[in-house]
């Protein structure tokens, strides 16, 4: 590259705007093909033009795109769509001023039913799409149908088809039920001695633990022999990842998993956390986290979860 | 009588990336006196002037004519100009010379594209009937045709990260908008203010030149150009048939070269150039940086001429391709080869 020479000298600070614009807009003749597809969009329906070739190109043009053919004369307008194909695309996460839409959309080619070219537009996911990463529904493929402005706003525009929408390929369930439980007097009791940071169980007249606490002896239904106070310490014997949020584990992914306690002969369900998801191993030691006192209720368990056991002597869980 | 042979026997760029305000003409007379001081020139050496640039830039009508002051083109010169990158003006030039009646063509390109948005003056030459009411801009529509060339799997984010990752591109400002995917920031280039020019000189005359300056001339081998239909929605964005044409055009395919110099602003896009000009993994793309590292709009193209020149110039290279784009989604391709010798 060349040094600077004469004709560059130091720049000045005056600085001015100014804007090109046609006053009152720059008209431009549609000719009778595009015309003919603008007069059939204002009055809401979609036509493409069947080239000689007899491929359907929309949106029409005057000729064939790939030889450059004239059409047939008279030519012929099918209708299409209103329904596509996405054959390509891009996420616009910060729309500019421009754009025809001002949260989060895409920009798609659309091939419509019944033709062979695609049509560039915008396709819209809601106000709510999100602005760092596209809907994952989103893919090359998606099938799509025009939404068009109401009859009158329509002025005969590529822009009276207002954007594209998802076809509609699913319906969301979110009703619920809401239950009223009355706790038996063996879950009465388990619950309130985690009040106190203790964990009871019971044991079988053939010496075998359970946990949580319970009247009746599973294996042959008779009663339980007695109470047995069980330690916050155990082993995980097996887990899942979970990636459907619950109340009690509302980050996913949550690690719900099998702890067989120091003494039981059963295991307890329960959360498990304090550890990443992926180094969760079968086997590990861990021992129960406790909600602080005051967070406690009798209405539910008062471990918040297990988390990985590393002290050898940390084997008492809080009281 | 055959055509004449056609050299490269001068070149200089003068590159602003944050913009300047210096003029038009400021900008043209430093590069222009540049390339005649690398060729040995001066501005009554030469036998026809044309130009490329786009007056949406500025927003000013005829804006390339008050550029011909940093000219001389008084008593008039043989000038001409195209409202394209000046590689298209190039290939005119190139044209005129093949006639056999002059020995010199001065080439230029330039342009202050930061004065305004470039992603919507780019946009002013979709059509008018069915893309530019939209408001689609020129970024969204690489983005779409980023998205084609993943979905086909001709590359993954990677290899997209991996080609912005080395163009020299700077890091993304503060006040860049980012792109839409699956275009990231950094992978689109910025534009800059700048100018461009290139000096040819035919047969006896390149070699007289070059002989003055103990160097060889940078003979165009082959050069072609071609385009594609406009309607980015209209065709397969994951192939460039134009560039793919324009590359055998100038007979590319075939005879090896050492570098090749793409008019990339977008990673994709080398990924569908290398394809469609069948440059191997071990062809270097872009040694000056590319426009990804600067984007002096509607000289950039005629800069990868230059680029490539300069390094057959000074030996790095034997033979090497130019590349030269514009339109959205690469629809229109030039495609030069260039060698040197002292034929």
């Amino acid at each position: 590259m060349r040094s600077d020479r004469t004709g560059e000298d130091a720049p000045g600070e005056l600085v001015g705007t100014h804007t090109v614009r046609f006053p009152g807009g720059y008209t431009r003749s549609t000719g009778p093909v595009i015309g003919r597809f603008l007069t059939e969009l204002r009055d809401g329906r979609l036509v493409g033009v069947r080239t000689a070739a007899g491929r359907v190109l929309f949106p029409p043009v005057e000729y064939d795109p790939g030889d450059g053919a004239p059409l047939p004369d008279p030519p012929e307008f099918p209708e299409v769509g209103p329904g596509g194909t996405v054959r390509t695309w891009c996420w616009v996460g910060a729309p500019r001023p421009a754009h025809p839409l001002d949260h989060p959309f895409a920009w798609a080619a659309v091939r419509l039913d019944g033709a062979d070219t695609a049509v560039l537009h915008a396709l819209d996911f809601g106000p709510d799409a999100p602005a760092d990463r596209p809907p994952a529904r989103l893919r090359t493929g998606l099938r799509v149908r025009a939404r068009l402005r109401p009859e009158d706003e329509r002025t005969g525009s590529i822009t009276d088809i207002r954007c594209f929408r998802p076809e509609v390929d699913r319906i969301i369930d979110d009703r619920r039920l809401d239950y009223t439980v009355r706790a038996d007097a063996a879950l009465t009791r388990y619950l309130e001695a985690q009040l106190h940071g203790r964990i009871l169980g019971s044991r079988t007249r053939g010496g075998r633990v359970h946990v949580p606490l319970r009247d009746l002896d599973p294996v042959d239904g008779t009663p339980m022999a007695g109470e047995v106070e069980l330690p916050g310490t155990g082993v995980l014997t097996t887990f899942s990842v979970n990636h459907v949020p619950d109340p009690r584990a509302p980050e996913v992914p949550f690690v719900t998993g099998y702890v067989r306690l120091d003494g039981a002969d059963v295991d307890l369900l329960a959360l498990i956390s304090g550890v990443e998801p992926e180094k969760v191993h079968a086997g590990m030691r861990v021992r129960a986290e406790w909600l602080p006192p005051d967070e406690r209720t009798r209405t539910r368990p008062s471990i918040r979860w297990f988390v990985p056991d590393q002290g050898a002597g940390a084997e008492e869980g809080p009281r | 009588m055959s055509a004449p042979d056609i050299a490269v026997v001068g070149y200089a760029a003068r590159i602003h990336p944050e913009g300047t305000a210096v003029s038009e003409a400021g900008l043209v007379h430093t590069a222009v006196t540049g390339a005649l001081d690398d060729a040995g020139l001066d501005r009554t050496g030469i036998g026809f002037t044309v130009s490329g640039s786009l007056d949406y830039l500025s927003g000013t009508p005829f804006s390339f004519v008050g550029a011909l002051d940093a000219i001389g083109a008084w008593p008039p010169i043989s000038e001409s100009h195209v409202e394209m990158d000046a590689a298209w003006a190039l290939y005119e030039a190139w044209l005129r010379l093949r006639h056999g009646d002059i020995g010199t063509a001065l080439v230029y390109g330039f342009g202050k594209a930061t004065q305004g948005s470039l992603p919507e003056v780019l946009a002013r030459q979709l059509d008018p009937y069915h893309l530019a009411p939209l408001g689609v801009d020129a970024v969204s529509l690489a983005a779409l045709q980023a998205r084609a060339v993943l979905d086909a799997g001709r590359t993954d984010e990677a290899g997209l990260a991996a080609i912005a990752a080395r163009s020299g591109r700077p890091a993304p400002g503060g006040g860049e908008d980012p792109p839409p995917l699956p275009l990231l920031p950094g992978h689109t280039a910025r534009p800059a203010d700048g100018a461009a020019a290139v000096v040819l000189a035919a047969g006896d005359t390149a070699r007289r030149l070059a002989a003055e300056h103990g160097t060889v001339p940078v003979w165009i081998r082959g050069l072609d150009q071609r385009i594609d239909g406009h309607s980015p929605a209209g065709r397969d964005l994951a192939r460039c048939p134009s560039a793919e044409r324009a590359a055998a055009g100038a007979g590319l395919p075939g005879a090896p070269v050492d570098l090749a110099e793409l008019h990339t602003r977008h990673p994709h896009e080398e990924v569908l150039l290398r394809e469609a000009l069948g440059l191997g993994p071990e062809v270097p793309v872009n040694p000056s940086g590319g426009p990804l590292a600067a984007d002096p709009v509607m000289a950039t193209g005629l800069i990868r001429i230059g680029e490539a020149a300069r390094r057959i110039a000074d030996g790095t290279a034997r033979r090497a391709a130019a590349h030269a784009a514009q339109g959205p989604c690469l629809q229109h391709n030039l495609v030069a080869v260039l060698e040197g010798g002292a034929r």
